[in-house]
């Protein structure tokens, strides 16, 4: 039987804003994926950390507070840095949509900024994440 | 009302709806199988005198600055003075406030208002590791006293009263304002304002945090203490329902989860060995104005009766100053989308009338743009001006309370009542709001309510414009603020130069003093000023507190 997809929701940077993550998280999870939430205040170190840790297939980072352009990268860095580059990671919050190409070229898979609905984020990630065999 | 009258309103009512209503339907049958509030309160077609119940005008309603207060705390309302325009403000470097303050007085706003970066509400200075890509982002770098004197630079401080929003550090900045006022020659006994200095609602929603829930209790306990002696006309506590709603909860959650984390305070106060009419008159608050129109309306009259009747019967407070409940009001960030952010204009409009309408001492207006950034020049003038508007040219400012006595408004406030009663009670079951906390409840209420609303608008079962109803296919780019990016290395750099010119010797004796102090029960504000004029830097003095005290994790549920 294929084991399920699981993902990491994480809170990366001082980002205080966690109403976003926590209804992504939960409908991630009725939805029939294993979610493992950080909590909030996370750095990248203890992001990837708890990715690999956890064995997810994906990491989701929720930020409205600016600082994407710093920390999403750098997660993506540390973890191909750790041999863990073949987990996906994946965004949303407040992130102006002149950053999101960037983000894109720097390994963030996809952006799901604020009026994206739970569905969009399930179809993708049942569209572009595998689970590990 | 008189029995027989009531009975012949509820008949004449019942034909109404059965000769009149029901036959319309097979016309215009509802819209919706259910007509609700954005909390999902369910509302009646039609609200009549028998929705009184048993109202009782002096006792429930009454004059303004006459107890319950519902109509109000001042008796003249905004016939003898309008509310304080006071637009929440903050970005980049202290030089790049500074000039938004000045700017944001000579477009009318009436007192000012601050939003700190990150870093800063987190108790972190701007060279911290944990601040990188985060400085002047959200809100204004403070590190130390010179970015406090940079801010009010110009800024007359015994004319011009100041809310500081900061929790964790709220100490911290408070000193830093003391300090500068007195470099101005502005006494603390003169200077007026606020400190949010809220932490039960962090722990709840807002979620800066830095120390476990009881030694942050015991830091805003000393902050009371020390106002209640020193700082006369400070308000020691902005005890706050705003982030509660932007975490997602309902308009009486909101009312109920405050109103208990009031209680929580008052109580802490008293176990100080304070008194009550000592302290209760500075307690402030701080409302949400959400986009649904009367349920806010309903929420702040409710709001003031119901603390009215606890300070007086559960806290036997005498002075009637410590009955009333004064509030500023910041209108829904939450409501706002990121999609035809023009019709945030509209929105802000409706939620700054509600606040007006429900009898608010102060308002800020959130700015169209703000879903995107901090807000621009335009944006926060246009913001500005929807509050003036309102006060000078709508007329609704000419009586006071002027839906008191709509059959609408009296039921739904009555509602409001009621059932934010039955919340503070559970709490009260529970052993208290700290204890509510620590067990998760109202956590754990609020991300109920925000993934039942996802779900709600997902469906459309709540309309969203321009979101989930009259979308459109082509997105207008918004210009939007974008923060300098060598303020980073500006502020950090800056900071080095404090440092290195301080007295470092005086900067070390009054943190060990801190320390000292802080492992027994005095009251810390002497010690927090003392290092303040020495130029500590907030990290300094928080690290202290951590060392001493521990720090509290975020537990992660969802």
């Amino acid at each position: 039987m294929e084991r399920k997809i699981r993902i990491l929701i994480a809170k990366p940077g001082l980002d205080g804003h966690d109403r976003g993550a926590k209804v992504v998280a939960r409908a991630l999870r009725d939805a029939g994926f294993e979610v493992v939430y950080t909590g909030l205040h996370q750095t990248p170190e203890q992001i990837v950390s708890a990715a690999i840790q956890e064995d997810v297939d994906a990491v989701g980072l929720s930020l409205l507070s600016g600082a994407h352009r710093v920390l999403f990268p750098t997660v993506v860095e540390l973890l191909r840095k750790q041999q863990s580059g073949d987990i996906l990671v994946f965004g949303g919050g407040v992130i102006p949509r002149d950053d999101i190409a960037w983000l894109k070229e720097q390994g963030i898979q996809a952006v799901f900024t604020p009026g994206a609905s739970t569905e969009d984020i399930i179809d993708w990630v049942k569209s572009n994440i595998r689970p590990k065999s | 009302m008189e029995d027989r009258k009531l009975k012949g309103n509820v008949k004449a009512k019942e034909s109404w709806e059965k000769e009149c209503y029901r036959p319309s339907l097979s016309q215009s049958p509802e819209r919706l199988s259910r007509f609700s509030t954005v909390s999902d309160l369910e509302i009646d077609k039609l609200y009549s005198p028998e929705d009184f119940g048993r109202l009782d005008f002096m006792r429930d309603i009454g004059f303004p600055s006459q107890y319950p207060y519902t109509r109000g705390v001042q008796a003249s309302m905004y016939r003898g003075r309008l509310w304080t325009m006071r637009m929440f403000s903050g970005f980049g470097s202290a030089e790049d406030t500074n000039r938004r303050y000045k700017y944001l007085l000579s477009q009318g706003q009436t007192g000012l208002s601050v939003a700190f970066h990150y870093p800063t509400l987190m108790g972190y200075d701007s060279d911290s590791p944990r601040s990188k890509g985060e400085v002047g982002q959200c809100g204004v770098a403070i590190d130390t006293l010179k970015d406090m004197e940079i801010l009010f630079d110009g800024i007359p401080l015994e004319k011009v009263t100041t809310s500081m929003t900061i929790n964790p550090p709220a100490a911290i900045l408070l000193a830093m304002y003391i300090a500068v006022a007195e470099k101005q020659g502005v006494s603390k006994e003169e200077i007026g304002g606020t400190i949010q200095n809220d932490m039960l609602k962090e722990f709840i929603a807002q979620k800066t945090f830095m120390l476990p829930p009881r030694p942050s209790v015991r830091l805003i306990v000393d902050t009371v203490e020390f106002c209640t002696r020193e700082v006369p006309k400070w308000n020691t506590i902005s005890i706050s329902g705003y982030h509660i709603r932007e975490a997602g909860s309902t308009a009486v959650q909101e009312l109920a989860f405050t109103l208990a984390d009031g209680i929580g305070y008052v109580q802490a106060c008293i176990e100080r060995g304070l008194k009550v009419d000592d302290f209760a008159g500075r307690l402030s608050f701080f409302f949400n104005s959400h986009i649904d129109f009367f349920e806010e309306i309903a929420k702040y009259r409710a709001a003031r009766r119901i603390w009215a009747k606890i300070m007086r019967e559960r806290f036997k407070a005498q002075n009637p100053r410590s009955w009333m409940l004064r509030f500023h009001t910041q209108t829904a960030g939450c409501s706002l989308t990121a999609q035809q952010p023009y019709n945030n204009v509209i929105r802000t409009t409706m939620e700054a009338l509600a606040a007006v309408l429900g009898g608010t001492q102060s308002l800020h207006t959130n700015s169209l743009d703000e879903v995107y950034a901090v807000p621009t020049e335009m944006a926060a003038t246009i913001a500005l001006r929807t509050q003036q508007v309102i006060a000078e040219e709508t007329g609704v400012t000419n009586t006071i309370d002027p839906l008191g006595g709509s059959y609408f408004v009296e039921a739904l406030t009555n509602k409001m009542e009621e059932e934010a009663l039955k919340y503070i009670n559970k709490i009260d079951e529970l052993g208290g709001i700290v204890r509510a906390i620590e067990l998760g409840y109202p956590q754990q209420e609020i991300a109920n309510a925000a993934y039942a609303y996802q779900k709600q608008v997902e469906r459309k079962e709540k309309i969203v414009v321009g979101v989930n109803k009259y979308q459109v296919d082509e997105e207008k780019p918004l210009e939007y603020l974008k923060i300098d990016p060598e303020v980073e290395e500006k502020q950090i750099g800056r900071l080095k130069e404090v440092k290195r010119t301080r007295n470092n010797a005086r900067v070390q004796a009054c943190l060990a003093e801190l320390k000292r102090a802080s492992k027994g029960s005095d009251n810390l504000m002497p010690n927090i000023l003392a290092a303040v004029k020495e130029y500590a830097s907030l990290q300094e003095i928080c690290d202290v507190f951590r060392e001493v005290f521990g720090t509290y994790r975020d537990p992660g549920m969802f």
